[in-house]
């Protein structure tokens, strides 16, 4: 709506040809400037401008729905907004049936823990039939680190669901279903999103998988607002509000992966908190201590987050940010059908545990059987 | 000395007033609006324009203040006796409320901030809901727009708020029988739901003409008392090129929502996100948008961890001392926190 012409707009000819004579032509040229700038520019008075701008704000404000008939929307939507279930019952009933459509997920941990494991697994979930608790759809899966293995696919999906997958081609017409791209840049990223995105419903996609996200914006740090910008398309703000806008617009699940960085400074605090309290905070410091690789702005944006992380050889999931769901730990391990939960009775956390990021360099190396 | 320049009027007037000698608003005042039009050399009605324009700038300068012939005005004693008919909208946390001299005012912008997960936008959500607790009840009874421009509305969520809240409202008042059934009708979480106006905003242009839109959508909609944008920071962070025009534009959007609050008696809540500014020799987290941001907004709470606990502090407010207040997210919705030691916790 930000474009609409304000030839468009039904204001008065007169008034209109000045904006156009102004090269004021769409609702955000004019609506970016103060009134003030507004009418020095357009050489209006006051209660022309204001009248104009109020016309243009009419028109340009996207309508408006009551949250029920929101609710209602989305009930009826039925399949296209069903929720994905990852089979892991405590994280499923945490989730409130899955992970969300609409929204982006958020999967953050440092390398090796199983990020990848979980979106293969989620990846073939999408594919699975209804009857098997599927989507019975496409997948879009985003690998920017090449990380993504067929043959681990068929291995998760053997192991998980032998009963499909020793029928007679049922494998194929499964793998067959997940679209790996490759893209080498953002920018490359972009471009084939943008083109997909209307025919997303068309072909049944009801998965999208980016992994890992951080593997496409490390090279462009935006965390500082004031930062020199690079092309619009090359910024994480732009993908942010682009990826939000599919998961909404197709109302399917976006799952995508983040990785750690070592934290370099103590964590951040605000001025009227003093300065950082020393309490207990050096039995914690033993351990590595980590962050999620893109920054605030990023972690404000997904509505779910969901932490993978290694401590005293154990992995645990947490769910770290959910608009639902209390902030719930579950102990897991990673064998030849993907992740297992080791219990489905999530362990409650206070506070801020839940977000931090712990590994232990030697946690991740007992490989697992499989 | 007034300057022709502080009157709200189109360039070609203003170069017209300067060049035929009209440089401050005390020459102006003298004019009648003929001689006016002749010197301008334009047009009767142009003229009046001018002139009352000039003389809405001159209000601002009366040297006293009786409100007879300053429209608009009003006493302090009056501006007292307001305030304390005014009911604030609770928080669904007591302690937080306090600290916020009973809840959230109305007529007031009040900013909230904090780190991703921290529930401001549960906050949002219960705000939403809470205003609309019936006046019976010790609520305002009135409706709430939710402007979302980052998606994070979960309208599941509400309605789980709602139910709780409900509920609340009951065990509080520990009303009798046959006025539950009077009140059940009305105290649905569906009716709830339908009173909360959303608008999805997918860009700054978009929230700019939301909130130009919103004088003529809460001249329709008078029961509205609660405005909620989550969150004001969005767009402007990643979409707007020049940072000069946008303090403008903010400065401008902050002023507009503030004589919205005042003019229908409502209560504005923004909620902005968090970055890190560097000063003093170390990062510190502060709320978006800047320095010149953070002078529009009335009030101030900051959301924030303090150990293991969720903390609100009040940083900015025109009467309020500033304080903390200890609360919980919970599955009923934003409550006081209350002993945790019954949970496990982890190790």
């Amino acid at each position: 709506m930000a474009n609409k012409l304000i030839s468009t707009m039904g204001l008065p000819p007169r008034i209109a040809n000045v904006f156009a004579a102004r090269s004021i032509l769409t609702a955000k040229d004019a609506l970016s400037l103060p009134e003030s700038d507004l009418m020095a520019l357009l050489d209006l008075g006051r209660d022309q401008v204001a009248v104009a701008v109020a016309r243009i704000s009419e028109i340009t404000c996207p309508p408006y729905q009551t949250a029920l008939s929101l609710m209602e929307d989305r009930s009826r939507s039925g399949y296209s907004g069903r929720s994905l279930q990852t089979l892991l019952k405590g994280l499923d009933e945490a989730l409130g049936g899955g992970i969300p459509p609409g929204v982006l997920t958020e999967l953050v941990g440092p390398s090796g823990i199983g990020k990848t494991q979980f979106c293969l697994k989620l990846s073939l979930l999408a594919a699975l039939p209804t009857y098997c608790g599927g989507l019975n759809g496409r997948v879009i899966y985003i690998d920017t680190e090449s990380k993504f293995s067929s043959r681990r696919i068929i291995e998760i999906g053997e192991n998980s669901f032998p009963q499909i997958f020793q029928t007679e081609g049922m494998a194929q017409e499964m793998a067959g279903r997940i679209v790996v791209l490759r893209p080498t840049s953002l920018a490359e990223f972009t471009e084939s999103l943008e083109k997909i995105k209307l025919s997303l419903i068309q072909h049944e996609v009801k998965l999208l998988i980016i992994d890992s996200m951080a593997g496409l914006i490390s090279g462009h740090p935006r965390e500082n607002e004031s930062s020199s910008r690079g092309s619009k398309q090359q910024s994480l703000g732009w993908t942010l509000s682009f990826l939000k806008s599919v998961a909404e617009f197709s109302r399917i699940p976006i799952v995508v992966t983040n990785q750690v960085r070592g934290q370099s400074t103590e964590a951040f605090h605000y001025t009227f908190e003093g300065p950082g309290k020393e309490d207990n905070k050096a039995s914690e410091r033993l351990e590595s201590h980590l962050t999620a690789a893109l920054g605030i702005q990023w972690a404000h944006a997904v509505t779910i987050r969901l932490i993978l992380e290694a401590h005293s050889g154990q992995r645990y999931i947490k769910l770290a940010k959910s608009p639902f769901s209390p902030p719930l730990c579950f102990p897991f391990v990673v064998d030849s059908s993907g992740i297992i939960l080791l219990t489905d009775d999530g362990v409650e956390m206070k506070g801020q545990e839940i977000s931090t990021i712990r590994f232990q360099g030697q946690g991740i190396l007992e490989v697992q059987p499989i | 000395m007034m300057e022709i320049s502080s009157i709200p009027i189109s360039a070609s007037h203003r170069a017209k007033l300067l060049s035929a000698g009209y440089t401050t608003l005390s020459s102006l005042s003298s004019a009648s609006p003929s001689q006016l039009a002749r010197d301008l050399n334009v047009g009767l009605q142009e003229a009046i324009d001018i002139l009352k324009a000039s003389s809405e700038s001159c209000r601002l300068d009366m040297p006293d203040g009786a409100h007879e012939f300053c429209k608009g005005a009003q006493t302090a004693w009056d501006m007292l006796s307001e305030e304390q008919a005014l009911r604030h909208i609770s928080t669904g946390s007591g302690d937080l409320d306090s600290i916020l001299g009973g809840g959230i005012h109305c007529k007031e912008v009040t900013e909230i901030g904090g780190v991703p997960g921290i529930g401001k936008t549960q906050l949002g959500i219960q705000l939403a809901v809470n205003v609309q607790i019936p006046y019976e009840f010790g609520g305002l009874g009135g409706k709430a727009i939710y402007i979302d421009t980052e998606g994070s509305f979960m309208v599941e969520r509400a309605y789980q708020i709602a139910e709780a809240s409900i509920l609340d409202v009951f065990d509080n008042f520990g009303c009798p029988l046959k006025e539950i059934q009077a009140f059940s009708k009305r105290l649905k979480p569906e009716s709830f739901l339908e009173n909360i106006f959303y608008f999805r905003i997918c860009s700054y242009t978009e929230q700019i003409a939301v909130i130009n839109y919103l004088e003529q959508f809460l001249a329709e909609h008078k029961d509205v008392k609660i405005v909620i944008i989550d969150s004001v920071t969005f767009h402007f962070r990643q979409d707007f090129e020049d940072l000069a025009l946008r303090t403008r534009v903010l400065g401008g959007m902050s002023l507009k929502l503030m004589n919205l609050a005042k003019k229908f008696s409502l209560s504005v809540v923004l909620m902005n996100q968090v970055t890190t500014k560097f000063t003093e020799g170390s990062f510190q987290l502060t709320l978006a948008l800047g320095d010149s941001w953070s002078h529009s907004c009335t009030n101030r709470v900051i959301l924030y961890w303090n150990g293991n606990d969720r903390h609100a502090y009040l940083d900015k407010s025109p009467y309020l001392r500033s304080a903390s207040a200890h609360f919980s997210v919970t599955g009923k919705g934003i409550r006081d926190a209350t002993s945790q030691c019954k949970r496990v916790r982890m190790m």
